[in-house]
């Protein structure tokens, strides 16, 4: 199983470069840090029978300038053609900057940070007032909780007892300015987490195994519940690990080919 | 209808269209009893959601509602909702044009004693200018009324101007709104007309009165559509009135006047004067004192009227 989500992983990753590099702009940091989170997601975790399937289990990017990863996991899922890849922020692609509508798979537009994830508790709340089955999944980045509305939604997401909400941390530590806890640190993160009262579970972001055992207990808890991933921010690519200078630049010709190499090591 | 506020109106409006349809959700920032959305609260509990005081939630929540299936109608104060939450209005709700109403309450200056920090004045600009929304400003309980049925069965983002003080009853029951976003001409006139919206209409026909004792003929207009509007009756008039005065209990800056005074640059130029808050905020006080001391009585109205027409001869 761990086999095939690898496999998938890496084609979104060298996707994302690919997508990157023809854009000529993006964002390839937390792109990579989020990859395994989201294949794991797309391909193991989430009960999706089809997109127009009403009790679809839905899943927000509300890191959404991690749009390269999202589109490359739907490429992967079929909703958009491979091929179609490469006009990512070009003018007149569905492949916005920022996830937009009119693509399968994407339920609401993100990129403004919070946003997306109060959106998701909506969709928790639409569940549970319908008593639908599906489950819901928003992919927060660890600089993005500094935003107020995070904690109005996760406060919300608790008063009305939305055990169907998954919340994900893409915990890689670094935001544009710099490292996160230097910028403005939300740490601890878990432990606020259960003051608002969701669970927590802390996993590795780059292990199936760590991912696979917390998403099991954030689905067996009754409350919502908070994934903090632990990742590396560029995951995949040496040059870029741990490289806040990666956050949101593109890879120039020399860049791309190295970090090809590097992914087909 | 009696002479009841606006906000009260769309209120029961509301409690009657969810009776049928069940989709429809309310939600509220801890403000139900005075945005009057707290009728819906108390006959439909389990459709109405209370974000608490968290009004940007409030909206993110109801986008996710609203891409859900549901319709969701995000009531507070129109300061905190065309306000604060006017970055999660603009990409969540009218960026991927969801079901989302924004019905915001004690708009302009007759909120009264709580001062200007609760006195939105810049609401009409804010959501006029995001793309996909429909913007609406009622001039009375029946055509409250009818906005919310509009509002409700209708596709896509509305917003939704409503006040806190009662307004003057200008419409009976069988009044139906124009389509297409006509401007409804409430009185006939050949030397001026007033274009108004909201709470101002009734005070623009006082003006009329004021002004036909002086042998004025003026023409009131009810431009109560704000977006999308069919400009027919507002170019029929400024061809045949001599001048136009708008009036809103709004900012002078970005609103009626200024909407009113752009079309009709690019389609008939006309001497367009306008009747509003003048790049101020507001203040405490009795309403009808504000209306006073900011100049946006009938009499000011009236005023403005001769003073475009004086300026013309």
């Amino acid at each position: 199983m761990n086999s095939k989500l690898e496999e998938i992983a890496l084609e979104m990753r060298k996707n994302i470069i690919m997508q990157l590099y023809s854009a000529g702009s993006g964002h390839p940091g937390g792109s990579l840090s989020a990859a395994d989170i989201i294949a794991f997601l797309y391909f193991e975790e989430m009960n999706i029978p089809s997109f127009s399937d009403p009790n679809r289990d839905r899943f927000v990017l509300s890191k959404g300038h991690a749009a390269p990863a999202l589109y490359s996991a739907l490429a992967e899922k079929g909703s958009i053609d491979k091929g179609e890849l490469i006009t990512l922020r070009k003018l007149g692609s569905r492949l916005q900057g920022h996830p937009s509508m009119g693509i399968d798979g994407i339920e609401v537009p993100t990129g403004s940070l919070g946003l997306g994830l109060s959106a998701a508790v909506g969709m928790a709340l639409a569940a549970k007032l319908d008593g639908a089955p599906y489950r819901t999944y928003a992919l927060c980045g660890d600089g993005e909780i500094q935003e107020g509305i995070v904690w109005e939604a996760l406060m919300a997401a608790s008063h009305y007892g939305l055990g169907s909400l998954t919340v994900i941390v893409d915990n890689n530590g670094l935001q544009i300015d710099g490292p996160v806890s230097d910028v403005m640190s939300p740490y601890p993160i878990a432990q606020k987490a259960i003051a608002f009262g969701f669970d927590a579970f802390e996993c590795s972001g780059h292990s199936f195994d760590s991912l696979r055992e917390a998403f099991a207990k954030a689905k067996a808890s009754p409350k919502p519940a908070m994934v903090i991933a632990e990742t590396v921010k560029g995951k995949g690519v040496g040059f870029m690990e741990n490289d806040v200078g990666w956050h949101g630049k593109a890879p120039n010709k020399e860049e791309y080919e190295q970090a090809m190499a590097c992914l087909e090591g | 209808m009696a002479d009841i506020p606006t906000r009260q109106a769309f209120g029961e409006a509301l409690c009657e269209i969810g009776e049928s349809n069940s989709r429809l959700i309310v939600l509220d920032a801890d403000l139900a009893s005075a945005t009057r959305t707290g009728l819906f609260r108390d006959k439909f509990p389990e459709r109405h959601i209370n974000a608490g005081i968290a009004e940007m939630n409030m909206v993110g929540m109801a986008a996710g509602l609203a891409a859900s299936g549901k319709i969701a109608v995000a009531s507070t104060f129109a300061v905190f909702g065309a306000g604060r939450a006017y970055e999660a209005i603009r990409n969540m709700v009218c960026y991927p044009k969801l079901n989302v109403k924004i019905a915001c309450t004690h708009a302009g200056l007759g909120v009264g004693e709580d001062g200007a920090t609760h006195q939105m004045l810049e609401d009409i600009a804010l959501m006029n200018a995001l793309p996909n929304m429909r913007v609406l400003v009622p001039a009375d309980a029946a055509e409250a009324r009818q906005m919310a049925y509009e509002a409700i069965n209708s596709e896509g983002p509305f917003y939704i101007r409503l006040a806190r003080q009662p307004s003057e009853t200008i419409y009976d029951d069988t009044y139906r709104l124009e389509p297409s976003g006509g401007i409804d001409v409430i009185k006939d006139g050949d030397d001026a007309a007033i274009v108004a919206c909201g709470t101002m209409v009734a005070k623009s026909l006082e003006a009329a009165g004021i002004l036909a004792r002086d042998g004025i003929s003026c023409a009131v207009l009810n431009f109560s559509q704000i977006k999308p509007f069919d400009s027919f009756n507002l170019i029929a008039y400024a061809k045949k009135a001599k001048a136009i005065v708008t009036a809103e209990e709004h900012s002078l800056k970005g609103g009626l006047h200024s909407i009113v005074a752009s079309e009709l640059a690019e389609l008939h130029p006309t001497y367009v004067l306008g009747v509003g808050v003048d790049d101020k905020f507001g203040s405490s006080g009795p309403p009808d004192e504000l209306f006073e001391s900011y100049a946006i009585t009938s009499a000011d109205i009236a005023e403005k009227v001769r003073l475009a027409l004086r300026k013309l001869i």
